[in-house]
């Protein structure tokens, strides 16, 4: 039996030697909440299964939290409690509440610098990365999924309805093909997805007129919305009639249109880039992507379109490994082969230029034709102060205040003007009360 | 040994209210005096930095349309559930105390929903009444009737107040069917043979001696109505469309944790622990003075 001063002995050499044994380099586990859902989410997991098995130093744990809404208040919960997750995916309206909270973000320029990791901000694509820079060039979040919208198209049902041959550039084009598919019998003739982004942001962006003042925010917080001016009247007004006459079909705020498309209900669909991969995985008819038409009689259109998706933040208030970690993780997703795969996959953008070339070299936008119109939209022209972006506070609440009006066009109840004139006035109160917040 | 009503120590008392007072403390007074005192800040979403702001909040509340227009709607929706909810319970109730066969599997059938969580309850609803896929929006399109709550207001009101009535039914119906059975069968047999008609005992005889329960029911539905249908809204409508069916509680929430306006929802949750204060007390001063105990 050995006595009480040799396990006393064993004990104490245990515990220094397992210092010894202690990692040298900083390993850890990080956790990482987004907001992929269906195949985006299979093919995120891939992703992160990816790097956790090119190297045995860092592991990073995927977890979904919802929707994009749903994953930015998660992230904002956690902080409040101090359990926040070390990265996470925020959606491009959230932006400006996470570059207002400096005590709660870890801007990515400071993570790469702090942890001695390579970062070249030059190999992202200027378009991209601009909505998530600073005005001087530090950028504060990675880009990890921007999209842009484009027009998707049930070529089986247009071939049905005769109306195979007709163009669709231009709004009022759409609108005549429309009314044939209606004379044909089709139920479903449109339907949108994101109607605010589409339909609103965009649409000011892609006919350089401002959505809001002090260049869409970028300026400044003490901003205006100006999504009331003409454009963005007469195409609510258009679409307006269109719901009434039973051409366009309202299906929801987000993407519910998208089941209803993939599903072969309906015609004609504007929905991000991205959709890409559902439709493709789903859809049992031949389908084409048309870039988003525009109206030819606005001086300007069709200028270049705007990003939607997210990006990717740390979070403060973590250790230097998960810090070390993250950065791995954050590099390892701008490689051009991770990049390059993620965007032929799903339709989201080439975030680095690299990506873009090394995917035009592969023949892949010959195969697939129409992938690369996303591209093409959102680079073809150098943006104006008008399309580079929007950067508003509580921009998810101001999103649900135009879509509460929008649903007011679409049921006849107000007309396009004065609910454009209530969603400007509604939005104002909005962005005044973030602008008492952030000035802090 | 002698039978004590009276409790010797003096500690007794207080020591077995212990337990239900820490409860009543941590669980409501503590919650409810932050709501008191974040309705006076303004803080950011992250909770980084507040300022005290006064009265601020309310003005703001107050001189919104929306918020004065959720205050007509959480009236319309708590009237409606109630209403629907306790006259359905009643007319079943006073079906099934008049069954004798196989009156354990009809009470059964009707008081199992009152199981099922708000939120399943819902999906539930919203499953049978989606516009693209559910049975009844599409037998109603067979009637002619094109059915989008998704769209139209009036339908999505109908459609929450339905599905929080379903739930609060069976509720009701025990209550009721216990009442009923508390009724002496010899006033009723008394009241028939006199020649009185089944609407006509029911109106001076049942419905009086039901009083108490109808009472205590009328308190609980409306605090369900108030409180409770959260998960009906959550999952069906989210208060839309166009906030038509944004009822008080839900705003709070919604204010408060979709939209990281924290000082606003704080306010909000003052106000609504008010009026529903109030309403209780309105309750008991007028209408309890109708109940015959």
């Amino acid at each position: 039996m050995p006595n009480r001063r040799s396990l006393a002995a064993t004990a104490v050499a245990l515990t220094l030697s397992a210092g010894a044994f202690a990692t040298p380099a900083a390993a850890a586990e990080i956790q990482f909440w987004h907001a992929m859902s269906n195949r985006l989410n299979e093919l995120l997991d891939e992703q992160v299964a990816k790097f956790n098995a090119s190297q045995d130093e860092h592991t990073v744990v995927a977890t979904n939290k919802g929707n994009y809404s749903e994953a930015l208040n998660a992230g904002i919960a956690a902080f409040r409690a101090g359990e926040q997750p070390t990265l996470l995916q925020v959606f491009e309206v959230g932006t400006a509440t996470m570059m207002n909270a400096k005590g709660a973000i870890k801007p990515v320029h400071e993570l790469m610098a702090e942890t001695g990791t390579e970062f070249d901000p030059s190999i992202y694509l200027a378009a991209v990365a601009g909505y998530y820079t600073t005005s001087d060039g530090k950028m504060l979040s990675l880009p990890y999924n921007s999209s842009t919208p484009v027009l998707y198209v049930n070529d089986d049902a247009l071939a049905d309805a005769g109306a195979a041959d007709m163009p669709l550039q231009t709004w009022d084009e759409v609108g005549e093909v429309l009314a044939k598919l209606q004379e044909a019998g089709n139920d479903c003739p449109m339907t949108t997805a994101w109607q605010s982004w589409i339909h609103l942001e965009n649409l000011s962006a892609y006919h350089d007129v401002p959505f809001a003042s002090e260049d869409n925010g970028f300026a400044g917080v003490d901003t205006t919305l100006e999504l009331n001016g003409e454009a963005q009247v007469r195409h609510v007004g258009n679409l307006g009639q269109w719901a009434q006459d039973g051409r366009f079909v309202y299906a929801g705020r987000r993407n519910e249109g998208g089941a209803r498309f993939n599903a072969g209900e309906c015609a004609l669909f504007t929905e991000s880039s991205a959709g890409y991969a559902n439709t493709r995985a789903q859809a049992e008819f031949d389908f084409s992507i048309h870039p988003l038409p525009y109206y030819d009689d606005v001086e300007g259109a069709p200028q270049n379109t705007i990003i939607g998706g997210a990006s990717l933040w740390a979070m403060a208030g973590k250790s230097d490994e998960e810090y070390q970690a993250a950065a791995a993780f954050l590099n390892f997703l701008s490689t051009p082969d991770i990049q390059a795969q993620w965007h032929q996959d799903t339709g989201y953008l080439p975030i680095t230029m690299a990506a873009y070339e090394q995917t035009k070299a592969s023949g892949f936008y010959e195969e697939n034709p129409g992938t690369d119109i996303a591209i093409v939209q959102m680079t073809g022209k150098a943006p104006t102060a008008n399309s580079k972006g929007i950067r508003l506070g509580n921009f998810d609440q101001i999103r649900g205040v135009i879509d509460e009006e929008l649903e007011a066009v679409w049921t006849g109840d107000k007309p396009a003007q004065e609910a454009m004139d209530s969603a400007a006035e509604r939005g104002d109160e909005l962005l005044r009360r973030f602008e008492r917040t952030a000035g802090r | 040994m002698e039978k004590r009503v009276v409790f010797e120590h003096r500690w007794l008392p207080y020591a077995l209210l212990a337990p239900q007072l820490l409860v009543t403390a941590v669980f409501f007074l503590w919650p409810a005096g932050q709501a008191l005192v974040q309705a006076t800040q303004l803080p950011d979403p992250f909770g980084l930095s507040t300022e005290f702001v006064g009265l601020e909040n309310f003005e703001y509340l107050f001189g919104d349309r929306y918020y004065r227009a959720s205050f007509l709607t959480t009236a319309t929706f708590s009237a409606l559930v109630t209403a629907v909810s306790m006259s359905v319970a009643l007319l079943l109730a006073v079906l099934a105390d008049g069954v004798i066969k196989g009156s354990g599997v009809y009470r059964t059938l009707l008081i199992w929903p009152y199981a099922v969580a708000p939120a399943i309850a819902g999906v539930m609803w919203l499953f049978m009444f989606n516009p693209s896929i559910g049975l009844v929006a599409y037998w109603l399109k067979a009637f002619g009737v094109t059915w989008n709550h998704v769209l139209d207001p009036e339908q999505a009101m109908g459609l929450v107040v339905l599905a929080s009535s379903w739930k609060q039914v069976s509720y009701n119906f025990l209550f009721f069917l216990a009442g009923l059975q508390a009724i002496p069968r010899s006033l009723i047999e008394a009241a028939a043979i006199d020649g009185a008609t089944a609407w006509h005992r029911f109106r001076t005889i049942v419905f009086p001696l039901l009083s108490p329960t109808t009472f205590f029911l009328l308190v609980v539905n409306v605090v369900y109505a108030f409180f409770e249908t959260f998960g009906v809204i959550d999952t069906i409508t989210r208060g839309g469309p166009g906030q038509s069916t944004m009822i008080m509680v839900y705003k709070v929430y919604a204010d408060g944790f979709v939209g990281q306006d924290l000082g606003s929802s704080a306010a909000q949750s003052v106000v609504l622990m008010g009026i529903v204060g109030m309403l209780t007390v309105v309750q008991f001063r007028f209408v309890e003075r109708r109940v015959h105990y």
